[in-house]
């Protein structure tokens, strides 16, 4: 890859904001509001006035139009309006990617992403949400019922355990570290719901091998993050961090249909990461940090795999909950609780969060973390993830 | 009404055909008890699931087959929590993954017959169960997978 073709160093994100995030249905403010709070939070974290906004990004078909949010907003011009197409959470770090890549490209400036995502107000992604008729793919599974994401997801899990002797109780870690973070963090739905083992392994089984715990939360609320280029960092309120990398796709034939993607316990991030890696300029043993999202915790498995952090062989033991967890774990992940615990903002929390752990502001920092990695959406294609990094990485 | 009792109630999403007729081969077949999938006239490759061109080859010649040799159980999963109304009482049902590892390894979705919390064993081998929904508008076959 030519360096003179990479993102690395050239934009800044310079601003992060989420508004309140509540339980699905307890928002007491439209979607859309929910967005412009979490807009004004970032442009305020940033110091920056939200007029200078000339460009959005946005992913999974994000309902709030780009359009009304620069007429809301009163914007002087929109210059740059994109979408990460498909993936659902997959596409969060892909739409900083395109956000960046706008600002590098010269099309914008001051690129704003955002998720905003009502689950109480719109559908809920956790209920089937089909009609009495199915026509094209989905003909060749919703009638053996499977409907939801966490049955989509399951049998990759499964297989996961079976090919590579992975154990329930690495899932279990992977969930009782984002709750564990959550009890740091006054932000998080399950602040105050502390999780032990012994009550996730008596949690009712959702879809085996997915316990409760082992699922995300269905939630309201919005997240912000302000991207402005490089140079232009010093300038502003907050300590600067950098894109060092982030990449999109998925790998041969990941979306054959009807479950025929040939490597199929795989969160996708097998051909992403060594590209990750290249771009940024640093190896899994550089990463301080790492949000990895959670849809369910057998894909955080795969994606700390795939991304390097240990082997198959070596998961068990190197996915112990003591491990996993700031400020003394060796793999600290989801450190603000992600969305298990802190809030399914559809993984823009996670990238909050990243920035957070490189300026040293997260509820739960890592020392000294000046690289942070995210991998946005296993299982899915596009999967994306990014690394960020401070002034030292450069 | 369907001659055998359907594994899952009635009153799921029910599937029809794709309108642009993609994968109606698959559909008539079932309705005549054969499990037919793409095999390219060109290379003869296996495909699933359907699309209008071999992945193989790049040919637009594509034909459809009966699959041979043995199914096995690639994966599985248990649903406990039901998601559609007309599942709230009918929970666990047991959804595999099968693979056809003579015909190129395709892999289809279906339940498991019989109890539902009995042991999988990936890797075992399973013979296709033709459940018809003769008393549907249209009219559909579903392929449920049994113990061998
Ligand atoms: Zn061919």
């Amino acid at each position: 890859m030519s360096r003179e073709r990479s993102i690395r160093g050239k934009v800044a994100l310079a601003g992060v904001g989420e508004s309140a995030y509540y339980k699905r249905g307890g928002a007491p403010d439209a979607e859309f509001k929910l967005g412009l709070q979490a807009i004004l939070a970032a442009c305020d974290d940033a110091g920056i006035d939200p007029r200078e906004i000339d460009g959005f990004a946005s992913y999974s078909n994000d309902s709030n139009d780009p359009a009304r949010f620069a007429a809301a907003l009163g914007l002087p011009e929109l210059r740059f309006a994109n979408m990460v197409w498909g993936g659902g959470g997959g596409g969060g770090s892909g739409a900083i990617g395109n956000a960046a890549a706008a600002i590098a490209a010269g099309y914008a400036d001051c690129v704003v992403v955002y998720r905003a995502l009502a689950q109480g107000q719109n559908y809920r992604f956790g209920q089937g949400n089909f009609p009495s008729k199915v026509a094209g793919e989905s003909a060749h599974w919703v009638p053996y019922g499977i409907m939801s994401p966490a049955q989509m997801f399951a049998m990759r899990t499964t297989r996961l355990m079976h090919e590579h002797g992975i154990d329930r109780s690495t899932l279990r870690a992977v969930s009782m570290a984002s709750y564990h973070h959550a009890q740091n963090n006054p932000r998080a739905v399950m602040h105050g719901r502390p999780l032990d083992a012994a009550s996730y392994d008596e949690s009712r089984w959702i879809v085996e091998p997915f316990r409760l715990f082992d699922c995300c939360l269905e939630n309201d609320g919005a997240a912000a993050v302000v991207l402005v280029p490089a140079e232009r960092a010093h300038d502003l309120q907050q300590k600067p961090v950098y894109l060092l990398g982030t990449t999109q796709g998925s790998e041969y034939r990941a979306g054959a249909g009807v479950h025929n993607n040939p490597d199929y316990a795989t969160s996708s991030f097998k051909t992403l990461a060594p590209r990750l890696y290249a771009m940024a300029g640093v190896q899994p043993s550089d990463v301080d940090v790492v949000q990895s999202y959670e849809n369910f915790t057998g894909g955080v498995v795969m994606s700390l795999i795939e991304h390097g952090f240990c082997s198959y062989e070596s998961a068990n033991e190197a996915l112990a909950f003591e491990n996993l967890i700031a400020p003394d774990g060796g793999l600290p992940i989801n450190t603000s609780g992600g969305n298990l615990a802190e809030c399914y903002m559809h993984g823009l929390e996670l990238i909050v969060e990243a920035v957070r752990q490189v300026r040293g502001s997260s509820p739960n920092p890592v020392t000294d973390a000046e690289v942070s990695l995210v991998s946005s959406g296993p299982m899915v294609s596009n999967a994306t993830n990014l690394i960020v990094g401070a002034e030292s990485t450069l | 009404m369907s001659d055998s009792p359907s594994i899952l109630p009635l009153g799921l999403p029910e599937p029809v055909p794709q309108p642009d007729g993609l994968d109606a081969p698959y559909w008539e077949g079932v309705r005549r008890h054969e499990l037919l999938v793409q095999r390219c006239n060109a290379c003869r490759g296996w495909q699933w699931g359907p699309e209008w061109i071999c992945h193989h080859c790049l040919s637009f010649d594509i034909g459809w087959d009966s699959v041979v040799g043995e199914a096995r159980i690639f994966s599985w999963e248990r649903v406990w929590h039901p998601v559609h109304p007309g599942l709230s009482g009918a929970v666990p049902y047991t959804v595999l993954l099968v693979e056809f590892p003579e015909s190129g390894g395709i892999r289809m979705v279906g339940n498991l017959v019989g109890d539902p919390e009995q042991d999988v064993p990936i890797g075992a081998t399973v013979l296709p169960a033709f459940e018809d929904h003769d008393g549907a508008e249209p009219p559909f076959t579903l392929v449920q997978w049994k113990l061998a």
